[in-house]
């Protein structure tokens, strides 16, 4: 990559921000414009302050800071000199003296790098462990960069994403069993035993600086992936969805992690903006007694028409979630989002079901931790008859059985699941029913609708007697919905 | 128009001087809203010195801190500036008896002197160094944000009667946001933005060195390890800097030199503010111990 100049640096940025476009930051005309001049006050060898200049200009929500950060490791990971890719050669940190042997290891998986004898596999991994144990940044960086050299068997121009490398590497190195290693080091080393808060203590240490080594592992890899394939082509690759738009039956642990924290928020976002909703609703219709009442002030004329104020009610919701393997994810969440603003409705019941169905509703009561409701749902209901695959029919059936009388003309149904019924009965006469009885029918499939109705789906079987049915693939969806059903 | 501060790292230095450590990003954001005069929009969760980071900038500056607090129901009245509504009326009553022309008596009464400025309006027109702190901007109507919109971009403001006030200085702007609801776009265009997380282990512990008189080095270090594992849990409420420092400052009090699993129980009714999070916390560090043999037995 050529030295900052001016004009490739304009260049840079600008496909710098159109990727950040592309990956669904809303980045305005004037904040390119800040952006471009705030990289001028700042020193370009400074890499960190280059990326808060970017970062406080471009991205305006929090949220989005991690899809940020990916764009701007891809676009500028080649840059600076500690981030020099050098081939065949130790980046200038201190090594001990042990791993002074030239890298790259000429072994069938190295082919990507240069020749020459490296560190054996031992030792390798007891000096990553050495690092590990000492919180040795320097030395953690340089058995990273080992570390992927040897194992992740890259190739030039192999059509392979990141995560597969990353996976090829991590195997190798078996952090799992090291992290058990260094904790059984700890407690050699203590004169005494390790109370449990101790031991928890060192274990979290340890786990952030495996977790540092992770990132340094994956760093590496994308700076050998940009050198080897050009800049748009990784930034494309490594586009990741914003959480907001992340699907939840495929999103990874990781991604679950960020959407767990970001539902807190987006509930107490949504009570705020649904109260507000219905304080400053529309107003009603002419309230023609009023309006000729207060005409008597105005000599009869009736030049201030009066309204009555609209008292929407508030709907009683019952859901209906399957929570089978597939779909577990999408219920949690939506179970977590209806609970969180239950005050916006009049009542809320829960009913789960797999193959059997059972009432939850008494979980969420009186519980001041949704999250832990939702996981007693998950352990403690009674929802497997016979196998534990999914049966909407049976579960149906159930559910018309104990629960049908509740349902009134006030009651809005949500129906959540992906309607793969392994080819059981349908039983779609009891939606049907339900339908007539209830105000409202909704079904919410977190499948994309491309998918509906293949294979054991039956979707539209039951979407005929809904009274809409919905894609809620990410919570942007589910947030728009919750708003559509008050 | 003169700059304030000369790079970043004297930025980090001179908060630095004033007992707020910044780390990279937080020096970077301060250095550009001066250098391209334009307003810091910080959120981060609560208790992480967002307000602090005003005050410490105008603690280095040398500057007046003016604050703004936002509630619901706030108004131009009370942001940007009124007529002072009783002064016209004794001034009307005192000119009756001159001959004065309805002109003359309208320019007297919409002059300066009857103008009663608010924090917003008083920020542009200080002739000294200002940092003007608008504080909890998510607690106003989307609507009431407009208000702000013209005095952060062009810092200016337009009263009818008067016309246009342009600011004497460009005053250094902190906005803060808990972010209980989504900023418009129109503000966020307009400003820098930062982001205040909690603070990772070392800073965390230097916080509490710096803050915290007769700490010693060992004992902070314990506070900033276990504070940073019980971030890790699934909190209501994560603790946040402030209540880091209550802590630490009640076990110096207590004289504690090494914290041990039950004092850690006894106070961490400091740390953490709700019930079933104190539970929760508890739990987890005091079971651990046989989870952990399980699982090192069957791995070994």
């Amino acid at each position: 990559m050529s030295t900052a100049t001016d004009a490739p640096l304009l260049e840079l940025l600008t496909g710098f921000i159109r990727e950040l476009r592309s990956a669904g930051l809303p980045v305005s005309l004037t904040e390119n414009l800040d952006a471009m001049e705030a990289v001028t006050h700042i020193p370009i060898e400074d890499r960190q302050a280059f990326k808060y200049a970017l970062g406080a200009t471009l991205v305006k929500n929090h949220a989005h800071w991690r899809a940020f950060e990916t764009v701007f490791e891809v676009y500028f990971s080649l840059r600076g000199r500690e981030y020099d890719l050098v081939d065949g050669e130790w980046p200038d940190v201190d090594v001990d003296d042990g791993a002074e042997g030239r890298d790259g290891d000429g072994d069938r998986q190295g082919q990507g790098s240069g020749g020459g004898q490296g560190l054996s596999p031992e030792e390798l991994a007891q000096m990553l462990y050495q690092a590990l144990l000492n919180g040795d940044q320097a030395l953690m960086r340089a058995m990273a960069r080992q570390a992927v050299r040897r194992y992740a068997g890259m190739e030039p121009g192999r059509p392979v994403g990141g995560t597969y490398y990353l996976y090829r590497t991590l195997r190798n190195l078996d952090l799992d069993r090291v992290l058990e290693q260094l904790m059984n080091q700890v407690h050699l080393d203590a004169p005494e035993p390790l109370t449990p808060l101790e031991e928890r203590l060192e274990r979290d240490e340890f786990e952030s600086r495996i977790e540092d080594l992770k990132k340094e592992v994956e760093a590496e890899i994308r700076r050998r992936l940009v050198a080897d394939r050009g800049v748009e082509a990784m930034a494309k690759t490594l586009r990741k969805p914003l959480p907001e738009d992340v699907d939840f039956m495929h999103a990874t642990r990781e991604e679950m992690l960020a959407l767990r924290r970001a539902i807190h928020p987006l509930t107490r976002k949504l009570a705020v903006r649904l109260a507000r909703k219905r304080r400053h609703g529309r107003k009603g219709p002419l309230d023609f007694r009023s309006t000729v009442r207060h005409s008597l002030s105005y000599g009869g004329v009736p030049a201030e028409p009066k309204f009555r104020y609209p008292r929407p009610s508030k709907p009683e919701i019952m859901v209906v979630a399957d929570i089978s393997g597939s779909v577990a994810a999408f219920a949690r969440f939506t179970l977590h989002l209806v609970h969180a603003i239950s005050s916006q409705f009049s009542k809320v019941r829960s009913f789960v079901f797999i193959d059997g169905l059972d009432e939850v509703t008494s979980y969420f009561e009186g519980a001041e931790d949704i999250s832990e409701a939702v996981h007693r749902v998950n352990t403690e209901a009674d929802v497997v008859w016979v196998d534990g695959h999914s049966d909407y029919g049976h579960a149906f059936e159930v559910f018309w059985e104990r629960y049908g009388r509740d349902v009134s003309p006030k009651t809005t149904v949500l129906i959540l699941g992906d309607a793969r019924n392994n080819y059981h009965a349908a039983q779609s006469w009891i939606v049907k029913e339900i339908e007539h009885r209830a105000r409202h029918v909704y079904w919410l499939n977190p499948e994309p609708r491309s998918y509906w109705d293949t294979g054991d789906s039956i979707v539209s079987e039951y979407g005929i007697h809904c009274d809409g049915t919905f894609e809620v693939r990410n919570l942007r969806q589910l947030e728009r919905f919750v708003e559509t059903l008050v | 128009m003169t700059d304030r501060f000369d790079s970043v790292a004297s930025v980090r230095a001179g908060l630095t001087g004033v007992d707020y450590l910044a780390d990279d990003g937080i020096a970077g954001v301060v250095y550009l809203a001066d250098r391209l005069d334009k307003p810091v929009l910080v959120e981060g969760p609560a208790g992480t010195g967002k307000t602090q980071l005003a005050k410490s900038v105008a603690e280095m500056a040398g500057a007046r801190l003016i604050r703004l607090q936002c509630y619901e129901g706030l108004d131009e009245s009370k942001a940007l500036y009124e007529w002072n509504y009783k002064k016209q009326l004794l001034r009307i009553q005192a000119e009756r008896n001159v001959d004065a022309t309805w002109d003359e008596v309208e320019d007297d009464i919409f002059a300066e002197d009857f103008l009663l400025t608010r924090p917003l309006l008083e920020a542009i027109r200080s002739d000294e160094p200002v940092v003007l702190l608008i504080d909890e901007v998510d607690r106003v109507e989307v609507e009431t944000e407009a208000l702000l919109l013209e005095i952060l971009s062009d810092y200016q403001v337009s009263i009818p009667e008067l016309g246009t006030v342009e600011a004497v200085q460009i005053p250094l702007v902190f906005l803060t946001s808990n972010n209980t609801r989504e900023l418009s776009e129109a503000l966020k265009r307009r400003c820098l933005y930062l982001h205040i997380d909690y603070p990772d282990l070392e800073r965390e512990k230097q916080i509490v060195l710096t803050k915290v008189p007769d700490v010693t080095d060992s004992l902070a270090d314990q506070v900033a390890r276990i504070v940073r594992s019980v971030r890790q849990l699934e909190l209501k409420k994560s603790p946040s800097v402030s209540e880091t420092l209550d802590w630490a400052r009640t076990l110096v009090l207590l004289g504690v030199q090494h914290i041990d699993a039950e004092t850690a129980s006894d106070t961490v009714n400091i740390l953490l503010k709700y019930r079933t999070d104190i539970e929760k916390a508890l739990k987890e560090f005091s079971v651990n111990d046989d989870s952990f043999a399980a699982e090192g037995a069957g791995s070994t």
